[in-house]
This record gives structure tokens, C-alpha cells and sequence, in this order.
């Protein structure tokens, strides 16, 4: 009897993920990333290591928002003893905010290439290196090729790369398996107390290869991802509040 | 064969080689002094100092008084006996086993060395002749015992060579100084005026051993040769250098690769059997035409793994220029470290900071874009946000301090404070609104405030009081304003970060 249509799509379907650069980890060391509800976007509801991802970034809150998400996944895959390369020509990074997202700081490797032609060679090389929990780079702009070969490298080695794409043009098409832009979103109150509260931001999921591309608000509570609940935010109780 | 020692004293060393280093010395008399207990205490004289009768030990107050245009110099801890070893290994050109003799001589064993300078005189003249032009006053004498020679060289008065076997007639008439006794030893044989060692020598053993110890009689049996006597010879470290002539002269890169990757693997064979690792290499290769073209690399951590090292060579090959061709290449490891090898994991993947292969990203990190291209953030015991934080170029340094979590820091500073326009009620209220970079802020949600004060040891200047706000688009800023109100002036308000 022939197997059923459905059947034999899933089954398509599970092997073209792996070409596309989902390839899922055996044994403990996988490593869960619970992003709440964003979990859902992916293929197999599995934030996708391993892979590179892309942020737009496009001012300096939206650099602080994204390296706040970002600073929140790579809490997860530093754990007690990774190491994390940061690579940037303009970091502007104060470490001692890590210790909020349960980062060391004193782990974060900051390599200032000089210049920014030479950050795209600085990235592949620390992406092709096993062992190390994430890399970070900041970029004026990603090309295809250059993405290519970082989705390549991170393939091979299984490292998570997060790429701060800073270009000011429309969007290209590029190898990465996820585009994302993150901007502030008003915080959630601790204990309806006033003052600023949780960081909360609206995450935009632009683009993910074979998965659900979204919109959703989400906080850091406690260190883990939390779906910021839709309470209204009344703004003149709290301005009479703290003014 | 007949065993024949040379003993090699230095009774200027330090002083010689501060001559040496600085020749306007020569002529001035100077002595180098360390801090004792308040006062500057001699510990070398130099040969001028002491024809005015400045001795070591003296305090450099009395000194002056003898000569107020003496020169005092700083003495430089340890550097006689980094001079000794120094001095033992170019003396290998004398005997192959030389020994230092704390605190100012070394011995030779010459034991069939001398008849190659021409026998006993020649030898011995071409010592001090080869010691005198490296700028150094020495004393030698030669002898069949170490203690005879160390005896002549520094007590002898007519011929430093002391012919086999007679060693037993020429001590007779030194001082029992000479039998390299301790001090008090010596003050006491003076005062029962035994000024001579002909004046005891024959005395019966066994009083002896009674009056002066077990030790004395062994230094004078050593001395006379009936007692053997050892010593410890320098070892000199081997230059960690490999060479490779060519037949042909080399003229392409690949030629200069495989050149290279010959010179790394016997290199690197060589630090595995030591248990070092390499952190400065230089290659030189002579050309034809007599040039020497040099490239060097550097690494961050002991390493001998010949793939890295190699890598790190790859970028600077091809700046060398063969023009007519290479003959030689000459690979030398400028520095090594002690590196002993670590078990390799096979399973584990994830590591921390101490890890080979990120130790080696670093390298072609620095390699590529220079030193200083990495760092990272360690706490610092301070308030001033700026200063909270210090930079480490090393990965092993550790953490002293913990870093601060009680309090809300931005995740993105901005490397000088902003000057914004606020609208804010006084005394002690967050803005309402501000304006930064010609965009309006609504404020909606703010802490405050947290004031940090400058640290007065450090600098002066105004506290800040820091406020934690937000717009109404959700945005997070670090604000803060710099000193009090006052009735004569306008306050500054400042942007200093983002928080995520």
C-alpha cells in the first residue's frame, strides 16, 4: 500500500532541514534556549544553534535592545565556564551590566579589529573555532558571500553566531538563518511598584528559514524569557507617581 | 692524569661592570650601596673608592667624610651572581667544566687544558688577558687542589702557578685566611698567633679537630690534597636555534615554506622533549648577497604546536624578498617558557578561558591586527562608572573583586557623557522630558536617584546624581546630573547610556 501524501511530505520535510543548517544536537550537551513563545517560529519549536543570526540594528537604543536580547540567549549558552568573543571596532559595551543576564563579564572576549573591513575575517575565523559558546560581531553591512561562508564556518563547528548588521540600506538577501530586529518595549512592573520595571522588548522575527516569521513582546524576568503579559500601562497614574 | 684546577677571582665584579656599562665611572671613585635599616650600607667599592680607603660594609655617611666627592650608586639586587653565570658560560672557551665559586670567583677544572695555549703560564695569562678585555680585574692561580689554586689567586704573592705536587711547600707561608675558613676561625688562630699556615700545620691532628672543628681540618686537607674535592659544574642552556644551509640557493615562497616547516619541526621536537613552549621566534634568512631579512612572531601563550605557528609565519612570508636567493635560514626561539603538555579531552567541547585553540585565535588576532587587538573587562574597586571597570590584556589574570549586581548599570555607555536639554522639576526630581540629539523624550517611568561622588584621591570635580528613566516608547536611558542646584548657575544634565 502506498504511504499516504502527508507522510511522505514530513518525511521530505525533515531531511531538507539539515541541508538548510537545522541540525539538531545529540546528547546533554544540547543546549535549551527556552524563547517562550518564539519558540514556536522555529522548525521543531527548537531555537536553532549552531546557525547564524542576524540583527538590524539601526540606533544606539536599538543596539542596547538587541545586545539586552542577545546578552539573555548567550546566558544560556554560556553557562559556568564559556567563553564569548565579542568583536567589534565600537564596542561601547559596560560589562558590569552582564551580571544582570547572569553573564561574567570578565568571559566576554572583546577583539577590536581596527577596522571594519577586517571584522568579517575576524568573525569567520572565531566562528570556525569549536569550543567557544557564541561570538559576536558588529557589522556595517553583510553581503551574501560573506554570510555564506559564516553559515559555512558555523555548520562545521556548531557555534552560535549573532551578527549586529548596522546598514543603513534596505535589507539584502543573505545566507543567515534568522533575521530578527529587537527594539524597546515599555517595562513590565515589578510588583506594580513604580519606576522601571523588567526590560521588555517588541522582537520582530524579519525572516527564519522554514519556520513562522512573527511579531511578540517578550521580558526578562528572573533570567528567563517571559511573554510580557498585556496589562495596560496606564501612563498619567504612573507619571504622578514618580514626577 | 695529575687533576690541575684554576681558581678565577673577581675582586671587582660589580664595580667592573658598572665600568664597563658606563665608562665615565673609570676614573671616579663610586661605591654601590643598599638601604639597611635607615642608612646606606657599601656593598662594593670601586678600585678608586678604595685607594681612599673606602671598604665594603662601611655606611656611606663615614665614606663621605673620608672622600665627600664620592659617588654612591645603587645596588642592584642579585646581579652578582647573574654575572657569575654569565662570566662561567664565556669561560667554556677555557675548560669545559667551570664552577661558580660564590660570592666573586669561579674554578676551572683545567685537567689537560693548559697545553693547548702552550703550557701552564700561557694559559693563565691568556685567561687574565681575555677577562681584562671584557673590563673585568681578576686574580688567578693555578694548582693540583681547588684550595691551593683559590689560595694563590687571591693570597699568593710571587708565581700564580703552583707546580704539581708542591702545593704542600707554597701554602706554608699565607695566612690561614687563605684556607677558606670562616672569619671567626681566622680571628681566633690570629689571636694565638698562628699567623701562618706553617704555624699549625704541623701540629698533631687530633688537637686540631679539638680546638677547631671537623670543618677546618677538612679545608686544610682539601687544600693539601688529601682530601678530594668536587665541584658542581654551569651547564650552560643550549640556544633553542635551528639551521638549514641550502645547496641551492632558495628563491620561491614554497622553497621558504618547506624550509620553514623543517626548521618548526625540529624545533618544536626539541621544546616537547624540554617541556617548553615557544613565545617569541624569529626566522632570519641570509641571502646570497650578504643581507639577513628578518621576520619574527609572537605568541600569548607558551606554545609548540608547529600547524599555529606555522599560520602565524604565513601573513609575513611573503614579505620576505629572496632577490638572488636564500642559502641560509636560521629559526631561533628569541624567548621560551616552561609549558608542560595537557591531557587532551576528546569529548569535551566546551572550555573556558584557558584554552589552547582560543589562546591560538588570539595569536592571529594579534598577528594580524597587532598587540592590544583583545581584551577584557575586569572590576576595579571604584564608584565612578568610568572607573568601575579596568581592561586585561591576559586571560589568566583572575577576578579579586566580584562584580557589582545591586545596582542597574546600562549595557551600552557612551564613552563621554552627553549634555541634553531636560525640563525637571528641583530639587531632587527625574526630568519630565529631554531632548537628545533634537528628539524628544517623554519621560514615563523613572528610579532615582543614585548619587556617586568623585572620588577625591582621584580627582576633584562634581558628584552625579544618576536616574534611570524611560520614555514612552519603552526606551531606557541612564541620565544624571552633575552637581547641586545653585541660584548663579545652570546645571548640567547628561545622557551617559542605554540600558537593554
Amino acid at each position: 500500500m502506498a504511504q499516504p501524501a502527508s507522510d511522505i511530505i514530513r518525511q521530505l520535510q525533515h531531511e531538507i532541514l539539515p541541508l538548510q543548517g537545522y541540525r539538531s544536537v545529540l546528547g546533554e550537551s544540547a543546549v535549551k534556549i527556552d524563547l517562550n513563545i518564539i519558540n514556536t517560529a522555529f522548525p521543531n519549536a527548537i531555537f536553532p544553534t549552531g546557525a547564524i543570526h542576524e540583527f538590524m540594528v539601526n540606533s544606539a537604543q536599538g543596539k542596547a535592545a538587541t545586545s539586552g536580547f542577545i546578552a539573555g540567549i548567550i546566558s544560556f549558552l554560556m553557562k559556568e565556564e564559556g567563553v564569548v568573543l565579542w568583536i567589534s571596532a565600537e564596542p561601547a559595551i559596560f560589562p558590569p551590566a552582564f551580571g544582570f543576564f547572569n553573564i561574567d563579564p570578565h568571559r566576554i572576549i572583546f577583539i577590536d579589529p581596527r577596522n571594519q573591513r577586517e571584522v568579517a575575517w575576524a568573525v569567520e575565523e572565531a566562528l570556525k573555532l569549536q569550543g567557544l559558546a557564541a561570538v559576536i560581531g558588529e557589522m556595517r553591512e553583510l553581503d551574501f558571500i560573506t554570510s555564506r561562508r559564516l553559515q559555512l564556518a558555523v555548520e562545521k563547528s556548531r557555534v552560535t553566531g549573532f551578527l549586529l548588521n548596522h546598514s543603513k540600506k534596505k535589507t539584502n538577501t543573505n545566507a543567515a538563518l534568522c533575521r530578527w530586529q529587537i527594539t524597546a518595549a515599555p517595562s513590565i512592573p515589578i510588583d506594580d511598584l513604580p519606576g522601571i520595571g523588567y526590560p521588555c522588548w517588541k522582537v520582530d522575527l524579519l525572516k527564519v528559514r522554514n519556520g513562522r516569521p512573527g511579531s511578540w513582546e517578550i521580558a526578562w524576568i528572573n533570567g528567563q524569557f517571559a511573554v510580557a503579559n498585556d496589562t495596560p500601562v496606564l501612563i498619567q497614574e504612573l507619571h504622578k507617581k514618580t514626577g | 692524569m695529575k687533576k690541575r684546577f684554576v681558581a678565577v677571582w673577581f675582586h671587582h665584579l660589580e664595580t667592573d661592570w658598572f665600568i664597563v656599562r658606563q665608562p665615565a665611572l673609570r676614573t671616579v671613585p663610586f661605591v654601590l650601596a643598599v638601604k639597611d635599616h635607615g642608612r646606606l650600607v657599601i656593598t662594593a667599592a670601586s678600585t678608586r673608592a678604595e685607594e681612599q680607603g673606602i671598604r665594603k660594609g662601611m655606611v656611606v655617611a663615614d665614606a663621605r667624610m673620608l672622600l665627600p666627592s664620592l659617588e654612591v650608586l645603587d645596588h642592584i639586587p642579585g646581579l652578582h651572581e647573574k654575572l657569575l653565570f654569565k662570566l662561567a658560560e664565556w669561560c667554556i672557551r677555557f675548560s669545559p667544566c667551570i664552577a661558580i665559586d660564590a660570592p666573586d670567583g669561579l674554578i676551572f677544572d683545567a685537567t689537560g687544558c693548559a697545553y693547548l695555549w702552550g703550557g701552564d703560564i700561557d694559559y693563565l695569562s691568556t685567561i687574565i688577558k681575555r677577562l681584562n678585555g671584557r673590563g673585568y680585574q681578576v686574580r688567578v692561580g693555578m694548582a693540583d687542589t681547588i684550595g691551593a689554586a683559590w689560595a694563590i689567586a687571591r693570597y699568593g704573592r710571587s708565581s700564580p702557578v703552583i707546580e704539581p705536587g708542591m702545593q704542600s711547600t707554597v701554602l706554608l707561608p699565607l695566612p690561614p685566611a687563605s684556607l677558606r675558613i670562616e672569619q671567626e676561625l681566622v680571628e681566633r688562630l690570629y689571636k694565638l698567633g698562628l699567623h701562618q699556615i706553617k704555624d699549625f700545620i704541623s701540629m698533631p691532628q687530633s688537637s686540631l679537630r679539638r680546638r677547631f672543628g671537623h670543618a677546618f681540618l677538612q679545608r686544610l686537607h682539601q687544600a693539601l690534597g688529601n682530601e678530594p674535592e668536587f665541584i658542581e659544574p654551569v651547564q650552560p642552556v643550549e640556544p633553542y636555534q635551528e639551521r638549514l644551509p641550502c645547496l641551492e640557493p632558495i628563491v620561491t615562497l614554497a622553497g621558504i615554506e618547506i624550509a620553514l616547516q623543517q626548521l618548526l619541526d625540529n624545533l618544536c621536537k626539541r621544546l616537547e622533549l624540554e617541556q617548553k613552549g615557544i613565545r617569541t621566534l624569529r626566522l632570519q634568512c641570509h641571502r646570497v648577497d650578504d643581507r639577513i631579512l628578518t621576520v619574527g612572531i609572537g605568541t600569548n601563550q607558551p606554545s609548540r604546536n608547529r600547524e599555529h605557528l606555522f599560520k602565524l609565519f604565513e601573513n609575513k612570508l611573503p614579505t620576505i624578498e629572496p632577490a638572488s636567493g636564500i642559502e641560509l635560514f636560521l629559526l631561533e626561539a628569541v624567548k621560551v617558557q616552561d609549558h608542560s603538555p595537557v591531557q587532551e579531552k576528546l569529548w569535551e567541547k566546551r572550555s573556558g578561558l584557558q584554552d589552547t585553540p582560543l589562546a591560538e585565535l588570539l595569536d592571529r588576532y594579534t598577528d594580524r591586527f597587532g598587540a592590544h587587538c583583545f581584551y577584557r573587562y575586569l572590576p576595579d574597586e571604584h564608584y565612578w562608572p568610568e572607573r568601575s571597570i579596568r581592561l586585561s590584556q591576559s586571560l589568566e589574570e583572575p577576578v579579586t573583586t566580584a562584580w557589582r549586581k545591586d545596582v542597574p548599570r546600562p549595557l551600552h555607555l557612551l564613552p563621554q557623557p552627553q549634555p541634553i536639554q531636560v525640563t525637571a522639576p528641583i530639587p531632587d526630581y527625574p526630568p519630565m522630558l529631554f531632548r537628545y540629539k533634537g528628539q524628544l523624550h517623554k519621560i514615563v517611568k523613572a528610579d532615582g536617584p543614585e548619587r556617586i561622588e568623585q572620588e577625591w584621591w582621584i580627582t576633584e570635580g562634581e558628584h552625579r546624581d544618576y536616574y534611570c528613566v524611560e520614555d514612552e516608547k519603552g526606551q531606557r536611558f541612564w541620565l544624571f546630573r552633575a552637581g547641586h542646584y545653585e541660584a548663579d548657575k545652570t546645571v548640567g544634565w547628561f545622557l551617559h547610556g542605554f540600558f537593554a
